[in-house]
């Protein structure tokens, strides 16, 4: 294939994967590596590294946006970079040692993941009482409803922590953002209100990317010209999918995604376990 | 304290350290993408019609592994290293977030929070110039 029409179809798929991605709230990220390795037969290291440079992109755009709605809890997100950070490093240390079957393997665990937790309703508690170490680190805050400030307390400092060290492994290990297991640290663990963890996890992933993302360019996986498609692609069906949002029906584009997730994660673990990666 | 007062002594407030920070990260996106686009214009004019495959990796040999070397040739105006330059600055835009936040918690007088975020930015700096993990 020409490099022209290539990019053109790495493109088009990156723009759908990102609108969708935006829509449904799940990411894009998660579905740009399967679609490389197997749909455009990319090599699975130049796709993690594509797939990083997309995440950096739409979370720090999205988080421009957020940031100055006054929702981000700027030191919950500084003092979980800490973890998030420390697991990208861990995790690029680790990419090179693990065999590209096993790491196909991981992503189609994770995939499985995402598309199951699309379906569990998500709970919010908002606590008013902190953990020892949420104070101590002055991590409670407030954040605006409906014209007025909710104050909310954070628990399990611990838990959350360890859960967010996790996240950056992945992130690095597979090229994703992890939202899930974010929220997973955020919501569950330290009962942040969804409009808190939500943004501020956005908040950090771009900053936990970018940990991986600069030990990767130094290895070679950020291909510029499988790149710049990859990253434009995404960019702009985020763009439009934070336009649109309001206007489209999530359930049911939550549905397809879904599905798109599993098939993905079928073929995945299938081209793991057999060694097709 | 309200966002006046701090202001009088010459500090931030959270608020407006959220304005900045949403406006650099904005600005960083923005510049980045406009940069990676120069560069995969000239790519695909002058390379669209030569086949491509990413199957095999090639790792070390890849040119466009070092700063220096993005920014030599993206200066010769070579296009790969002109779109990987791109690539750089949008890498380097949550690090700029994370020296932003650390000079605001300075200002502040947060110790704490000082020494979290230079941690964390020592991380991001330590990857993105070393490259070692």
């Amino acid at each position: 294939m020409t490099l022209a029409l290539f990019a053109l179809l790495v493109a088009l798929g990156s723009f759908l994967a990102g609108l969708l991605g935006a829509l449904t709230g799940l990411g894009g990220g998660i579905v740009v590596v399967p679609m490389l390795t197997l749909l455009f037969g990319v090599n699975l290291r130049y796709a993690i590294g594509a797939s990083l440079v997309s995440v950096i992109a739409t979370s720090s755009g999205a988080a421009a946006a957020y940031v100055r709605e006054g929702y981000t809890n700027v030191r919950v997100g500084i003092f979980l970079e800490v973890a998030t950070t420390t697991g990208a490093l861990i995790g690029a240390a680790l990419a090179g040692l693990i065999p590209t079957s096993a790491l196909a393997v991981l992503f189609g665990l994770v995939l499985l993941y995402t598309a199951w937790r699309s379906f569990q309703p998500r709970e919010e508690h908002i606590t008013q009482e902190a953990h020892p170490l949420a104070t101590e680190l002055r991590l409670n805050g407030s954040y605006p409803v409906g014209g007025r400030m909710q104050s909310y307390a954070v628990q399990k400092v611990p838990l959350g922590f360890a859960v967010m060290g996790v996240a950056g492994v992945l992130s690095a290990l597979l090229g994703i953002g992890s939202g899930v297991v974010k929220v997973l640290a955020m919501d569950r663990a330290m009962q942040l209100p969804f409009k808190v963890s939500t943004t501020t996890s956005n908040f950090m992933i771009g900053v936990t990317a970018a940990a991986s993302a600069g030990v990767y360019l130094h290895r070679g996986y950020i291909e510029p010209t499988l790149a710049f498609p990859v990253m434009l692609g995404v960019l702009g069906g985020a763009l439009l999918g934070a336009r649109i949002l309001a206007r489209a029906n999530t359930v049911w584009l939550r549905r397809l995604f879904t599905a798109v997730v599993v098939v993905l994660a079928a073929e995945m673990l299938y081209k793991g376990l057999t060694g097709g990666l | 304290m309200t966002d006046e007062r701090n202001l009088k002594r010459g500090r931030w407030s959270d608020h407006q350290v959220e304005q900045v920070i949403g406006r650099l990260l904005q600005i960083g996106v923005l510049l980045a993408t406009a940069v990676v686009i120069v560069g995969a214009v000239g790519v695909l004019l002058h390379h669209g019609a030569t086949p491509v495959s990413f199957r095999d990796f090639a790792g070390e040999s890849s040119p466009w592994r070092s700063l220096g070397a993005v920014v030599h040739g993206a200066a010769r105006g070579e296009f790969p290293a002109i779109v990987q330059l791109g690539l750089v600055l949008l890498i380097a835009t949550p690090v700029a977030r994370v020296a932003l936040t650390l000079g605001a918690f300075a200002a502040q007088k947060d110790r704490l929070y000082v020494l979290l975020t230079a941690v964390v930015l020592a991380l991001l700096l330590y990857g993105l110039i070393w490259g070692k993990a």
